[in-house]
């Protein structure tokens, strides 16, 4: 029990150290801020890959993160923004990757699956044959079930 | 066992695809950057800071562009094959990336000085415009001035000798 509170203890004077993970932007606009932190959670960080440029404190986060500001406070657009990254890093670079040639199975991969399997569940249904009784097993089992 | 043939068609393949995916590194990203015009940038040089380069200054030369720092430890590990079998190869441009000059100076000091010329690029800018992610980083340029290859990570033995340098003397013509 006391073990246990002491951990307690210790991870509240830990916790607010962990949480400070980035430094935030201040923009004049919330317009401005909200496309900020939109773009952030768009766009992977290439050092540590499985975090997005919000989550990340690399310090080519850091850089990728500055880089956005200024381009969103000079109102570049979004779609302006992302083509920035993605000359310089690739498809990679975006959580959501384009739907072209190279990406099309990625997209229409697990719908192709489930009507593969919609159509393998029919396929077996119908192979199921129903049993054909002659009239005197028919009789012979009515009579079973009646007695 | 004809009713295994289906499971097995799929199975087989299943398994050759996911081993191929064993080999392939994942901190590989493929550079956007292969087959286009090498980014610009105008940097101080780091033993005359008054001096600027730019890639124009190597227009009609094949060069290689090493991005390397004084904090980063795989280059140390390639620094010796940069020494041996790069140096006098090619011009070679280091590109000291998010460092101090001094400990860079020092660096070179220490461990020898590969590079034709040595830039500096403290703020990262131009690391980011060439899609810099992991030091050391190595792009080969043509004499038109785009980038025909690029390796990410310490370059081994083999990289320099199998890729590197057949690649810069076929561009040499």
């Amino acid at each position: 029990m006391v073990r246990k509170l002491i951990c307690i203890a210790m991870l509240i004077v830990v916790a607010p150290g962990a949480q400070a993970v980035f430094q935030p932007q201040v923009f004049d606009s919330v317009e401005h801020e909200q496309r900020y932190m939109r773009l952030l959670n768009e766009l992977r960080c290439l050092v540590c890959q499985n975090q997005t440029l919000a989550d990340s404190n690399a310090d080519l986060a850091i850089d990728m993160r500055a880089a956005i500001s200024k381009m969103v406070r000079d109102d570049a657009s979004d779609v302006q923004i992302i083509k920035f990254m993605v000359d310089r890093y690739g498809d990679f670079v975006r959580y959501r990757p384009p739907l072209d040639a190279r990406t099309a199975l990625l997209w229409v991969g697990p719908f192709l699956l489930v009507v593969a399997a919609l159509a393998y569940v029919v396929r077996v249904g119908r192979s199921q044959k129903k049993v054909a009784l002659s009239d005197a097993q028919i009789s012979d089992a009515k009579r079973i079930l009646d007695q | 066992m004809k009713r295994f043939y289906l499971p097995l068609a799929i199975f087989v393949p299943l398994i050759f695809l996911l081993f191929a995916g064993l080999k392939i590194d994942p901190d590989l990203v493929p550079s956007p950057l292969i087959g286009k015009a090498a980014p610009g940038f105008s940097l101080p040089q780091l033993q005359d800071t008054s001096r600027r380069i730019s890639p124009q200054d190597f227009r009609g030369q094949v060069w290689v562009l090493n991005v390397w720092a004084s904090w980063c430890t795989a280059c140390v590990e390639e620094h010796p094959r940069i020494m041996r079998y790069l140096k006098d190869e090619v011009v070679l441009v280091g590109l000291n990336y998010k460092d101090q000059n001094d400990a860079a100076l020092e660096w070179l000091e220490n461990w020898g000085d590969p590079y034709t010329v040595s830039i500096i690029d403290s703020g990262g800018r131009a690391g980011l415009d060439w899609g810099v992610y992991g030091v050391p980083e190595t792009f080969v340029i043509d004499k038109e001035g785009k980038i025909r290859y690029k390796h990410i990570g310490p370059l081994a033995n083999v990289d320099i000798i199998k890729h590197i340098i057949p690649l810069v003397r076929r561009l040499n013509g």
